[in-house]
Protein backbone atom coordinates (compact mmCIF):
# COMPACT_ATOMS: atom_id res chain seq x y z
CA UNK A 1 0.00 0.00 0.00
CA UNK A 2 1.07 3.47 -0.75
CA UNK A 3 2.59 5.21 2.26
CA UNK A 4 3.10 9.31 2.67
CA UNK A 5 6.57 10.49 4.14
CA UNK A 6 4.62 11.47 7.45
CA UNK A 7 3.29 7.64 7.55
CA UNK A 8 6.57 6.47 6.76
CA UNK A 9 8.05 7.79 9.65
CA UNK A 10 5.14 6.83 11.92
CA UNK A 11 5.42 3.70 11.05
CA UNK A 12 8.90 2.89 11.99
CA UNK A 13 8.52 4.54 15.23
CA UNK A 14 5.71 2.26 16.19
CA UNK A 15 7.44 -0.67 14.65
CA UNK A 16 4.75 -1.20 12.31
CA UNK A 17 5.05 -2.27 8.21
CA UNK A 18 2.17 0.14 7.20
CA UNK A 19 -0.36 2.84 8.96
CA UNK A 20 -2.99 4.78 8.18
CA UNK A 21 -4.27 8.70 7.91
CA UNK A 22 -6.41 8.31 11.11
CA UNK A 23 -5.05 5.24 13.22
CA UNK A 24 -4.21 5.81 16.80
CA UNK A 25 -0.49 4.63 17.38
CA UNK A 26 2.16 4.54 20.28
CA UNK A 27 5.44 5.70 19.10
CA UNK A 28 8.50 5.41 19.93
CA UNK A 29 10.68 8.78 20.48
CA UNK A 30 13.73 9.06 18.96
CA UNK A 31 14.40 12.32 19.91
CA UNK A 32 13.27 14.82 22.75
CA UNK A 33 14.38 18.71 22.64
CA UNK A 34 13.28 20.93 25.58
CA UNK A 35 14.49 24.10 26.62
CA UNK A 36 14.68 26.78 29.51
CA UNK A 37 11.01 28.15 29.44
CA UNK A 38 9.06 24.78 29.12
CA UNK A 39 11.90 22.61 29.93
CA UNK A 40 13.19 21.61 33.42
CA UNK A 41 11.19 24.35 35.61
CA UNK A 42 8.22 22.33 34.55
CA UNK A 43 9.20 18.68 33.80
CA UNK A 44 11.13 18.42 36.83
CA UNK A 45 8.44 18.66 39.92
CA UNK A 46 6.67 15.83 37.34
CA UNK A 47 9.40 13.60 36.97
CA UNK A 48 9.96 13.94 41.13
CA UNK A 49 6.30 13.23 41.96
CA UNK A 50 6.55 9.69 39.59
CA UNK A 51 10.30 9.59 41.21
CA UNK A 52 11.29 8.40 38.08
CA UNK A 53 14.81 9.65 35.83
CA UNK A 54 15.06 9.95 31.46
CA UNK A 55 14.28 7.21 29.27
CA UNK A 56 17.61 7.99 27.90
CA UNK A 57 19.59 11.08 28.19
CA UNK A 58 21.59 10.14 25.33
CA UNK A 59 18.19 11.19 23.09
CA UNK A 60 17.64 14.45 24.58
CA UNK A 61 18.88 17.47 24.04
CA UNK A 62 18.32 20.03 26.25
CA UNK A 63 18.81 24.05 25.21
CA UNK A 64 18.99 27.36 26.84
CA UNK A 65 17.65 30.35 24.78
CA UNK A 66 14.79 31.97 26.37
CA UNK A 67 16.00 33.39 29.29
CA UNK A 68 19.31 34.18 27.94
CA UNK A 69 21.22 35.54 29.36
CA UNK A 70 20.17 36.16 32.90
CA UNK A 71 19.44 39.46 33.73
CA UNK A 72 17.67 39.08 37.08
CA UNK A 73 17.28 36.67 39.81
CA UNK A 74 14.25 35.18 37.92
CA UNK A 75 16.02 34.37 34.79
CA UNK A 76 19.25 33.46 36.93
CA UNK A 77 17.02 31.05 39.15
CA UNK A 78 15.50 29.39 35.53
CA UNK A 79 19.11 28.88 34.52
CA UNK A 80 20.43 27.47 37.73
CA UNK A 81 17.25 25.21 37.77
CA UNK A 82 18.14 24.37 33.65
CA UNK A 83 22.23 23.41 34.63
CA UNK A 84 21.00 21.59 37.24
CA UNK A 85 18.36 19.06 35.48
CA UNK A 86 21.07 18.52 33.04
CA UNK A 87 23.77 17.51 35.75
CA UNK A 88 21.35 15.20 37.81
CA UNK A 89 19.78 13.41 34.68
CA UNK A 90 23.28 13.11 33.24
CA UNK A 91 22.37 14.77 29.96
CA UNK A 92 25.27 16.10 27.71
CA UNK A 93 23.31 17.45 25.09
CA UNK A 94 22.72 20.75 26.82
CA UNK A 95 23.83 24.05 25.03
CA UNK A 96 23.44 27.22 26.92
CA UNK A 97 23.99 30.32 25.30
CA UNK A 98 25.07 28.52 21.72
CA UNK A 99 21.58 30.21 20.12
CA UNK A 100 17.66 29.19 19.71
CA UNK A 101 16.96 25.88 19.78
CA UNK A 102 15.58 24.81 16.52
CA UNK A 103 18.56 26.53 15.31
CA UNK A 104 21.28 24.53 17.24
CA UNK A 105 19.43 20.94 16.84
CA UNK A 106 20.59 20.25 13.22
CA UNK A 107 23.28 22.70 13.61
CA UNK A 108 24.90 19.78 16.32
CA UNK A 109 23.80 17.27 13.83
CA UNK A 110 21.14 15.95 16.16
CA UNK A 111 18.30 15.34 12.97
CA UNK A 112 18.37 12.60 10.71
CA UNK A 113 15.95 12.25 7.68
CA UNK A 114 13.67 9.61 8.87
CA UNK A 115 13.41 10.04 12.75
CA UNK A 116 10.64 10.65 14.97
CA UNK A 117 11.16 13.82 17.82
CA UNK A 118 9.12 16.03 19.91
CA UNK A 119 9.74 19.25 21.14
CA UNK A 120 8.54 21.28 23.77
CA UNK A 121 8.15 24.38 21.69
CA UNK A 122 5.65 24.75 19.33
CA UNK A 123 8.13 25.98 16.58
CA UNK A 124 9.12 22.75 16.73
CA UNK A 125 8.11 21.50 13.37
CA UNK A 126 11.37 23.21 12.12
CA UNK A 127 12.87 19.47 12.13
CA UNK A 128 10.51 18.49 9.28
CA UNK A 129 12.74 20.24 7.03
CA UNK A 130 15.19 17.43 7.43
CA UNK A 131 12.25 14.77 6.70
CA UNK A 132 12.13 14.70 10.58
CA UNK A 133 8.36 13.67 11.94
CA UNK A 134 8.72 16.87 14.63
CA UNK A 135 6.17 18.11 16.58
CA UNK A 136 5.38 20.16 19.73
CA UNK A 137 3.87 19.45 22.68
CA UNK A 138 2.54 20.41 26.13
CA UNK A 139 5.22 20.73 29.45
CA UNK A 140 2.76 17.62 31.35
CA UNK A 141 3.30 15.78 28.17
CA UNK A 142 7.10 15.85 27.77
CA UNK A 143 7.12 14.77 31.24
CA UNK A 144 5.28 11.91 30.22
CA UNK A 145 7.77 11.04 27.05
CA UNK A 146 11.02 11.69 28.95
CA UNK A 147 9.53 9.04 31.43
CA UNK A 148 8.51 6.63 29.08
CA UNK A 149 10.05 7.40 25.41
CA UNK A 150 6.95 6.83 24.10
CA UNK A 151 3.82 9.36 22.93
CA UNK A 152 0.73 8.33 21.10
CA UNK A 153 -0.12 10.12 17.80
CA UNK A 154 -3.27 10.09 15.49
CA UNK A 155 -2.04 9.22 12.16
CA UNK A 156 -2.06 12.87 9.99
CA UNK A 157 -3.60 13.18 6.79
CA UNK A 158 -0.91 14.86 4.25
CA UNK A 159 -1.59 18.37 3.02
CA UNK A 160 0.53 18.16 -0.15
CA UNK A 161 1.79 22.60 -0.73
CA UNK A 162 3.80 22.53 -3.96
CA UNK A 163 5.69 25.61 -5.54
CA UNK A 164 7.12 25.17 -9.57
CA UNK A 165 9.35 27.03 -11.62
CA UNK A 166 11.91 29.76 -9.55
CA UNK A 167 11.44 32.39 -7.16
CA UNK A 168 12.19 35.42 -8.47
CA UNK A 169 14.71 37.81 -6.83
CA UNK A 170 14.01 38.91 -3.38
CA UNK A 171 11.37 36.42 -2.99
CA UNK A 172 12.23 34.12 0.24
CA UNK A 173 10.83 31.29 2.13
CA UNK A 174 9.74 34.07 4.69
CA UNK A 175 7.48 34.96 1.83
CA UNK A 176 6.09 31.60 0.76
CA UNK A 177 4.71 31.21 4.87
CA UNK A 178 3.54 34.58 4.76
CA UNK A 179 1.81 34.24 1.53
CA UNK A 180 0.37 30.80 2.12
CA UNK A 181 -1.24 31.77 6.03
CA UNK A 182 -2.36 34.56 4.29
CA UNK A 183 -4.34 32.14 1.33
CA UNK A 184 -5.19 28.89 3.70
CA UNK A 185 -5.02 30.77 6.67
CA UNK A 186 -3.53 29.75 10.50
CA UNK A 187 -5.79 26.19 10.40
CA UNK A 188 -4.56 25.96 6.70
CA UNK A 189 -2.48 22.63 8.14
CA UNK A 190 -5.71 21.35 9.98
CA UNK A 191 -3.73 19.86 12.05
CA UNK A 192 -2.55 17.33 9.87
CA UNK A 193 1.03 16.92 7.88
CA UNK A 194 2.11 19.23 5.64
CA UNK A 195 4.81 18.47 2.73
CA UNK A 196 6.33 21.06 0.67
CA UNK A 197 7.33 20.28 -2.61
CA UNK A 198 8.02 21.39 -6.21
CA UNK A 199 11.50 22.55 -8.14
CA UNK A 200 11.49 25.75 -6.40
CA UNK A 201 11.11 24.40 -3.02
CA UNK A 202 14.26 21.48 -3.71
CA UNK A 203 16.23 24.27 -4.99
CA UNK A 204 16.59 26.13 -1.12
CA UNK A 205 19.13 25.93 1.07
CA UNK A 206 18.51 24.14 4.25
CA UNK A 207 18.28 27.28 6.52
CA UNK A 208 15.92 28.19 3.74
CA UNK A 209 13.90 25.26 4.02
CA UNK A 210 13.95 25.27 8.07
CA UNK A 211 11.70 29.07 7.89
CA UNK A 212 9.18 26.86 5.38
CA UNK A 213 8.92 24.06 8.39
CA UNK A 214 9.29 26.53 11.01
CA UNK A 215 6.07 28.15 10.02
CA UNK A 216 3.85 25.44 9.43
CA UNK A 217 3.07 26.21 13.24
CA UNK A 218 1.58 29.07 11.84
CA UNK A 219 -0.08 27.55 9.03
CA UNK A 220 -1.64 25.60 11.47
CA UNK A 221 0.11 21.61 10.47
CA UNK A 222 1.26 19.16 13.09
CA UNK A 223 4.60 18.61 11.12
CA UNK A 224 5.76 20.12 8.15
CA UNK A 225 8.05 18.04 5.92
CA UNK A 226 10.29 18.51 2.83
CA UNK A 227 11.66 14.99 1.24
CA UNK A 228 15.66 14.82 2.40
CA UNK A 229 17.65 14.42 -0.20
CA UNK A 230 21.46 15.75 -1.68
CA UNK A 231 21.27 19.09 -0.14
CA UNK A 232 20.11 17.87 3.41
CA UNK A 233 22.29 15.06 3.39
CA UNK A 234 25.11 17.79 2.39
CA UNK A 235 24.07 19.64 5.32
CA UNK A 236 24.17 16.98 7.97
CA UNK A 237 27.48 15.74 6.63
CA UNK A 238 28.75 19.68 7.43
CA UNK A 239 27.54 19.43 10.89
CA UNK A 240 29.45 16.13 11.76
CA UNK A 241 27.34 13.23 11.26
CA UNK A 242 25.74 10.91 8.71
CA UNK A 243 22.42 11.32 7.07
CA UNK A 244 21.93 7.72 6.37
CA UNK A 245 19.96 6.19 3.40
CA UNK A 246 17.65 8.65 2.52
CA UNK A 247 15.93 6.62 -0.64
CA UNK A 248 13.27 5.57 1.90
CA UNK A 249 11.71 8.44 2.94
CA UNK A 250 9.74 9.95 0.29
CA UNK A 251 6.25 10.23 -0.05
CA UNK A 252 5.12 7.25 -2.61
CA UNK A 253 4.00 8.76 -5.83
CA UNK A 254 0.30 7.02 -5.55
CA UNK A 255 -0.20 8.20 -1.85
CA UNK A 256 -3.49 9.70 -0.93
CA UNK A 257 -2.77 13.51 -0.25
CA UNK A 258 -6.16 15.24 1.79
CA UNK A 259 -5.23 18.31 -0.71
CA UNK A 260 -2.81 19.22 -3.37
CA UNK A 261 -2.04 23.34 -3.69
CA UNK A 262 -0.25 24.05 -6.25
CA UNK A 263 1.63 27.48 -7.03
CA UNK A 264 3.71 29.53 -9.24
CA UNK A 265 7.06 30.33 -7.46
CA UNK A 266 7.80 32.60 -10.24
CA UNK A 267 4.61 34.56 -9.86
CA UNK A 268 4.79 35.25 -6.10
CA UNK A 269 5.92 38.60 -4.57
CA UNK A 270 7.48 39.43 -0.88
CA UNK A 271 4.75 39.86 1.67
CA UNK A 272 4.28 41.34 4.81
CA UNK A 273 1.67 40.47 7.49
CA UNK A 274 0.54 43.75 9.05
CA UNK A 275 -0.53 43.09 13.06
CA UNK A 276 -1.27 40.73 14.32
CA UNK A 277 -1.52 37.65 12.77
CA UNK A 278 0.79 36.09 10.23
CA UNK A 279 -2.68 35.31 8.33
CA UNK A 280 -3.40 38.89 7.89
CA UNK A 281 -0.92 39.27 5.15
CA UNK A 282 -0.76 40.81 1.55
CA UNK A 283 1.97 41.18 -1.32
CA UNK A 284 4.25 44.17 -0.75
CA UNK A 285 2.94 46.01 -3.50
CA UNK A 286 -0.42 46.15 -1.57
CA UNK A 287 1.19 47.92 1.69
CA UNK A 288 1.34 51.11 2.90
CA UNK A 289 4.66 52.64 3.37
CA UNK A 290 3.97 52.36 7.08
CA UNK A 291 6.36 54.19 9.02
CA UNK A 292 9.45 51.82 11.05
CA UNK A 293 10.87 52.43 14.21
CA UNK A 294 12.45 49.13 14.82
CA UNK A 295 13.92 47.05 12.54
CA UNK A 296 14.28 43.25 14.14
CA UNK A 297 16.19 40.24 12.55
CA UNK A 298 15.73 38.06 15.16
CA UNK A 299 14.29 34.56 15.86
CA UNK A 300 14.80 31.16 14.75
CA UNK A 301 12.57 31.95 12.15
CA UNK A 302 14.49 35.10 10.48
CA UNK A 303 18.09 35.44 12.03
CA UNK A 304 20.01 32.48 10.54
CA UNK A 305 22.90 32.55 8.32
CA UNK A 306 21.36 32.65 5.62
CA UNK A 307 18.80 35.77 7.07
CA UNK A 308 21.84 37.67 7.51
CA UNK A 309 23.35 36.80 4.64
CA UNK A 310 20.00 38.51 2.87
CA UNK A 311 20.15 41.60 5.15
CA UNK A 312 23.87 42.44 4.54
CA UNK A 313 22.98 41.84 0.29
CA UNK A 314 20.53 45.26 1.21
CA UNK A 315 22.62 46.70 3.29
CA UNK A 316 26.29 47.08 1.65
CA UNK A 317 27.41 49.93 1.25
CA UNK A 318 23.92 51.39 2.82
CA UNK A 319 22.76 53.51 5.74
CA UNK A 320 19.66 52.65 8.26
CA UNK A 321 17.28 56.05 8.49
CA UNK A 322 18.41 58.24 11.79
CA UNK A 323 15.01 57.15 13.26
CA UNK A 324 15.07 53.41 13.18
CA UNK A 325 16.74 50.96 15.22
CA UNK A 326 17.89 47.73 13.51
CA UNK A 327 18.44 44.96 16.29
CA UNK A 328 20.16 42.13 14.91
CA UNK A 329 20.22 38.87 17.31
CA UNK A 330 22.04 36.22 15.53
CA UNK A 331 20.88 32.63 15.36
CA UNK A 332 23.04 31.14 16.77
CA UNK A 333 26.74 31.47 17.83
CA UNK A 334 28.02 29.43 15.07
CA UNK A 335 26.34 31.36 12.57
CA UNK A 336 27.41 34.67 14.06
CA UNK A 337 30.64 33.38 13.98
CA UNK A 338 30.46 32.29 10.35
CA UNK A 339 28.79 35.52 9.53
CA UNK A 340 31.84 37.48 11.34
CA UNK A 341 34.50 35.18 9.69
CA UNK A 342 32.91 35.69 5.40
CA UNK A 343 32.41 39.66 6.81
CA UNK A 344 27.94 39.62 6.44
CA UNK A 345 28.67 40.97 10.37
CA UNK A 346 30.63 43.96 9.67
CA UNK A 347 28.25 45.05 6.62
CA UNK A 348 25.46 45.27 9.17
CA UNK A 349 27.12 46.67 11.78
CA UNK A 350 29.09 49.25 9.44
CA UNK A 351 25.25 50.24 8.34
CA UNK A 352 23.43 50.91 11.83
CA UNK A 353 22.65 47.45 13.46
CA UNK A 354 22.99 46.74 16.81
CA UNK A 355 24.11 43.23 17.55
CA UNK A 356 22.61 41.20 20.54
CA UNK A 357 22.60 38.03 22.22
CA UNK A 358 22.71 34.41 20.34
CA UNK A 359 18.81 33.56 22.20
CA UNK A 360 15.21 34.21 21.48
CA UNK A 361 15.09 38.23 22.58
CA UNK A 362 12.21 40.11 21.61
CA UNK A 363 10.88 37.25 19.67
CA UNK A 364 8.23 36.25 22.44
CA UNK A 365 9.41 40.00 25.07
CA UNK A 366 11.72 37.29 26.61
CA UNK A 367 14.77 39.30 26.07
CA UNK A 368 13.82 43.42 26.45
CA UNK A 369 10.39 44.10 24.84
CA UNK A 370 8.82 46.60 22.56
CA UNK A 371 7.75 50.06 24.09
CA UNK A 372 4.08 51.40 23.82
CA UNK A 373 3.03 52.58 20.56
CA UNK A 374 6.61 51.04 18.97
CA UNK A 375 5.86 50.25 15.04
CA UNK A 376 8.30 47.40 14.16
CA UNK A 377 9.24 45.30 11.48
CA UNK A 378 10.37 41.97 12.16
CA UNK A 379 11.53 38.85 10.73
CA UNK A 380 10.42 36.56 13.26
CA UNK A 381 7.10 34.39 13.11
CA UNK A 382 4.25 35.62 14.75
CA UNK A 383 2.72 39.39 15.57
CA UNK A 384 0.18 38.82 17.49
CA UNK A 385 -0.65 41.48 19.97
CA UNK A 386 1.44 42.09 22.89
CA UNK A 387 3.84 39.06 21.64
CA UNK A 388 6.70 41.32 21.79
CA UNK A 389 6.38 43.88 24.37
CA UNK A 390 3.55 46.48 24.87
CA UNK A 391 -0.74 45.61 23.81
CA UNK A 392 0.13 49.21 22.10
CA UNK A 393 2.98 48.17 19.81
CA UNK A 394 2.33 47.28 16.17
CA UNK A 395 4.35 44.61 14.36
CA UNK A 396 4.69 43.72 10.98
CA UNK A 397 6.59 40.78 9.56
CA UNK A 398 8.61 40.44 6.46
CA UNK A 399 11.38 38.49 5.28
CA UNK A 400 14.81 39.86 6.33
CA UNK A 401 15.78 41.49 2.77
CA UNK A 402 12.28 43.63 3.87
CA UNK A 403 12.86 44.20 6.72
CA UNK A 404 16.97 45.62 6.07
CA UNK A 405 15.51 47.82 2.89
CA UNK A 406 12.86 49.07 5.31
CA UNK A 407 15.32 49.75 8.07
CA UNK A 408 17.19 52.06 5.36
CA UNK A 409 14.11 53.63 4.13
CA UNK A 410 12.07 54.47 7.28
CA UNK A 411 9.55 52.62 6.44
CA UNK A 412 7.92 49.34 4.94
CA UNK A 413 9.42 49.34 1.05
CA UNK A 414 9.70 46.64 -1.17
CA UNK A 415 13.30 45.31 -1.02
CA UNK A 416 13.59 44.37 -5.02
CA UNK A 417 15.02 47.95 -6.42
CA UNK A 418 17.31 48.28 -3.99
CA UNK A 419 18.45 44.62 -4.36
CA UNK A 420 18.40 45.20 -8.24
CA UNK A 421 20.76 48.58 -7.74
CA UNK A 422 23.29 46.56 -5.48
CA UNK A 423 23.50 44.02 -8.20
CA UNK A 424 24.23 46.64 -10.86
CA UNK A 425 28.43 47.02 -11.67
CA UNK B 1 -22.23 8.73 30.01
CA UNK B 2 -25.61 11.24 30.02
CA UNK B 3 -25.23 14.74 29.79
CA UNK B 4 -26.77 18.15 29.17
CA UNK B 5 -25.76 19.25 25.55
CA UNK B 6 -24.36 22.98 24.88
CA UNK B 7 -23.87 23.76 21.70
CA UNK B 8 -21.44 26.09 20.22
CA UNK B 9 -19.74 27.13 16.73
CA UNK B 10 -16.80 26.87 14.90
CA UNK B 11 -13.30 28.00 15.93
CA UNK B 12 -13.68 28.08 19.37
CA UNK B 13 -10.20 29.29 20.37
CA UNK B 14 -7.60 29.06 23.20
CA UNK B 15 -8.44 32.50 23.96
CA UNK B 16 -12.23 31.85 24.29
CA UNK B 17 -11.41 29.00 26.97
CA UNK B 18 -9.05 30.42 28.83
CA UNK B 19 -9.13 34.15 28.48
CA UNK B 20 -5.33 35.84 28.16
CA UNK B 21 -6.06 38.30 30.57
CA UNK B 22 -6.84 35.85 33.22
CA UNK B 23 -4.13 33.17 32.91
CA UNK B 24 -2.52 34.18 35.99
CA UNK B 25 -5.07 33.69 38.21
CA UNK B 26 -5.51 30.09 39.65
CA UNK B 27 -7.09 27.87 37.75
CA UNK B 28 -10.62 27.82 39.73
CA UNK B 29 -10.89 31.85 39.07
CA UNK B 30 -9.64 31.07 35.61
CA UNK B 31 -12.41 28.59 34.67
CA UNK B 32 -14.93 31.25 35.87
CA UNK B 33 -14.21 33.23 32.46
CA UNK B 34 -14.30 30.16 30.16
CA UNK B 35 -16.19 30.90 27.51
CA UNK B 36 -17.55 34.34 28.31
CA UNK B 37 -16.71 35.91 25.20
CA UNK B 38 -19.09 33.56 23.28
CA UNK B 39 -21.62 32.98 25.86
CA UNK B 40 -21.69 35.82 29.01
CA UNK B 41 -24.20 32.69 30.73
CA UNK B 42 -22.07 29.68 30.23
CA UNK B 43 -20.58 29.47 33.20
CA UNK B 44 -23.54 30.09 35.44
CA UNK B 45 -25.48 27.39 33.79
CA UNK B 46 -23.09 24.66 33.15
CA UNK B 47 -23.15 21.67 35.57
CA UNK B 48 -20.85 18.41 35.74
CA UNK B 49 -21.54 16.00 33.98
CA UNK B 50 -22.74 18.74 30.74
CA UNK B 51 -21.29 17.96 27.65
CA UNK B 52 -20.13 20.26 24.92
CA UNK B 53 -20.47 20.22 21.29
CA UNK B 54 -18.72 22.51 18.88
CA UNK B 55 -18.02 22.78 14.64
CA UNK B 56 -14.77 22.74 13.28
CA UNK B 57 -11.47 23.47 15.13
CA UNK B 58 -12.51 23.38 18.26
CA UNK B 59 -9.83 24.35 20.57
CA UNK B 60 -7.43 26.20 17.97
CA UNK B 61 -4.94 28.61 19.05
CA UNK B 62 -2.24 28.41 21.88
CA UNK B 63 -0.39 25.46 23.68
CA UNK B 64 -1.52 26.77 26.75
CA UNK B 65 -2.80 23.72 28.93
CA UNK B 66 -5.17 25.61 30.77
CA UNK B 67 -8.23 25.60 27.94
CA UNK B 68 -8.43 22.17 28.77
CA UNK B 69 -7.88 21.99 32.26
CA UNK B 70 -10.71 24.98 32.75
CA UNK B 71 -13.17 22.88 31.30
CA UNK B 72 -12.07 20.01 33.38
CA UNK B 73 -12.43 22.28 36.24
CA UNK B 74 -16.14 23.38 35.71
CA UNK B 75 -16.87 19.36 35.69
CA UNK B 76 -17.51 19.52 31.51
CA UNK B 77 -18.04 15.54 31.05
CA UNK B 78 -16.41 15.25 27.06
CA UNK B 79 -16.68 17.52 24.23
CA UNK B 80 -18.07 16.71 20.96
CA UNK B 81 -16.71 18.58 18.36
CA UNK B 82 -16.16 18.05 14.03
CA UNK B 83 -12.72 19.09 14.85
CA UNK B 84 -10.05 20.22 16.94
CA UNK B 85 -7.38 21.99 17.19
CA UNK B 86 -4.44 19.76 17.44
CA UNK B 87 -2.43 20.73 20.58
CA UNK B 88 -6.06 21.31 22.70
CA UNK B 89 -7.04 17.84 21.52
CA UNK B 90 -4.18 16.80 23.19
CA UNK B 91 -3.99 18.52 26.24
CA UNK B 92 -7.50 17.41 27.36
CA UNK B 93 -6.92 14.36 26.92
CA UNK B 94 -4.11 14.67 28.88
CA UNK B 95 -6.03 16.27 31.57
CA UNK B 96 -8.56 13.35 31.67
CA UNK B 97 -11.33 15.30 29.36
CA UNK B 98 -12.81 12.76 26.50
CA UNK B 99 -12.85 14.33 23.86
CA UNK B 100 -15.01 12.80 20.39
CA UNK B 101 -14.26 14.11 16.36
CA UNK B 102 -17.91 13.69 15.32
CA UNK B 103 -17.60 15.50 11.84
CA UNK B 104 -21.55 14.52 11.11
CA UNK B 105 -23.59 15.18 14.32
CA UNK B 106 -26.38 17.74 13.44
CA UNK B 107 -29.51 19.14 14.64
CA UNK B 108 -28.50 18.85 18.46
CA UNK B 109 -29.95 22.02 20.83
CA UNK B 110 -28.56 23.73 23.93
CA UNK B 111 -30.04 21.26 26.68
CA UNK B 112 -30.75 18.43 24.79
CA UNK B 113 -29.61 15.51 26.71
CA UNK B 114 -27.14 12.93 25.01
CA UNK B 115 -25.58 9.67 25.81
CA UNK B 116 -22.42 9.49 24.87
CA UNK B 117 -20.17 6.46 24.84
CA UNK B 118 -16.33 7.13 23.88
CA UNK B 119 -15.79 3.21 24.19
CA UNK B 120 -18.16 2.63 20.78
CA UNK B 121 -17.95 6.39 19.81
CA UNK B 122 -21.66 5.97 19.72
CA UNK B 123 -23.73 9.68 20.59
CA UNK B 124 -27.49 9.34 20.98
CA UNK B 125 -29.52 12.32 21.13
CA UNK B 126 -32.03 11.55 23.70
CA UNK B 127 -34.53 14.45 23.42
CA UNK B 128 -34.67 14.33 19.47
CA UNK B 129 -34.49 10.44 18.81
CA UNK B 130 -31.15 11.15 16.92
CA UNK B 131 -27.72 9.20 16.77
CA UNK B 132 -24.10 9.73 15.56
CA UNK B 133 -21.38 8.34 15.47
CA UNK B 134 -18.19 9.71 16.14
CA UNK B 135 -14.35 7.83 15.87
CA UNK B 136 -13.76 5.71 19.32
CA UNK B 137 -11.14 6.46 21.54
CA UNK B 138 -8.68 3.65 22.13
CA UNK B 139 -8.88 1.34 25.34
CA UNK B 140 -5.17 2.88 26.71
CA UNK B 141 -6.48 6.10 26.16
CA UNK B 142 -9.76 5.62 28.04
CA UNK B 143 -8.15 4.12 30.83
CA UNK B 144 -5.99 7.57 30.86
CA UNK B 145 -8.91 9.31 31.03
CA UNK B 146 -10.52 6.65 34.02
CA UNK B 147 -7.42 7.47 35.94
CA UNK B 148 -7.74 11.61 35.71
CA UNK B 149 -5.39 12.42 33.49
CA UNK B 150 -1.71 11.56 32.22
CA UNK B 151 -0.01 12.19 35.68
CA UNK B 152 -2.27 10.38 37.85
CA UNK B 153 -2.24 8.18 35.16
CA UNK B 154 1.61 7.38 34.34
CA UNK B 155 1.86 7.82 38.68
CA UNK B 156 0.18 4.49 38.76
CA UNK B 157 1.96 2.97 36.37
CA UNK B 158 5.15 3.31 37.65
CA UNK B 159 4.32 2.07 41.02
CA UNK B 160 2.74 -0.71 39.49
CA UNK B 161 6.45 -1.26 38.09
CA UNK B 162 8.48 -0.51 40.87
CA UNK B 163 6.16 -3.34 42.63
CA UNK B 164 7.22 -5.66 40.37
CA UNK B 165 10.60 -4.67 40.97
CA UNK B 166 10.72 -5.14 44.56
CA UNK B 167 8.87 -8.87 43.95
CA UNK B 168 5.64 -8.24 45.46
CA UNK B 169 3.10 -9.00 42.95
CA UNK B 170 0.47 -6.99 41.97
CA UNK B 171 -2.73 -7.68 44.13
S1 LIG C 1 13.03 32.67 18.61
FE1 LIG C 1 10.88 33.13 19.01
S2 LIG C 1 9.72 31.61 17.82
FE2 LIG C 1 11.85 30.88 17.97
S3 LIG C 1 11.89 29.52 19.77
FE3 LIG C 1 12.47 31.58 20.47
S4 LIG C 1 10.56 32.54 21.19
FE4 LIG C 1 9.99 30.77 19.90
Amino acid sequence: MAMNLAEKILAKAAGRARVSPGEILTCCVDLAMIHDSGGPRRVGPILKRWDVGIFDPSRVVLISDHYVPAIDDETRRIADITRRFATEHKISNFHEAEGICHVVLPERGHLKPGMFAVGGDSHSPTGGAFGVYMFGIGATEMAGVLATGEIWVRVPQTIEISFDNAFGPGVVAKDVMLFLCGQLGMDGGRSEAVQFSGSAIRALSMQERMTLSNMTAELGGQVGLIEPDATTAAYIHAAGADAGPLDHWKSDADAVRAAHYTYDAAALAPHVAAPHSPANSAPIGDMDAVKIDVAYIGACTGAKLVDLRMAAEVLKGRKIASHVSLMVAPASRRDQDAAAREGTLQILVEAGAKLYPNACGICAGYGGTLDDDVTCLSSTARNFKGRMGAASSRVYLGSPYTVAASAVAGHIVDPRPMLAEGKRP
Amino acid sequence: MRGRAFVFGDGIDTDALAPGIFMKLPIAELARHCLESVDSTFVQNVKPGDILVGGLNFGVGSSREQAAEALKELGIACVIARSFGNIFYRNALNFGLPVLVCPTWSGIQNGDVLDVDPRSGLIENLAQKTGFSAQPLPDFLLEMIDNGGLVPHLEKRFARERQNMTGKTEP
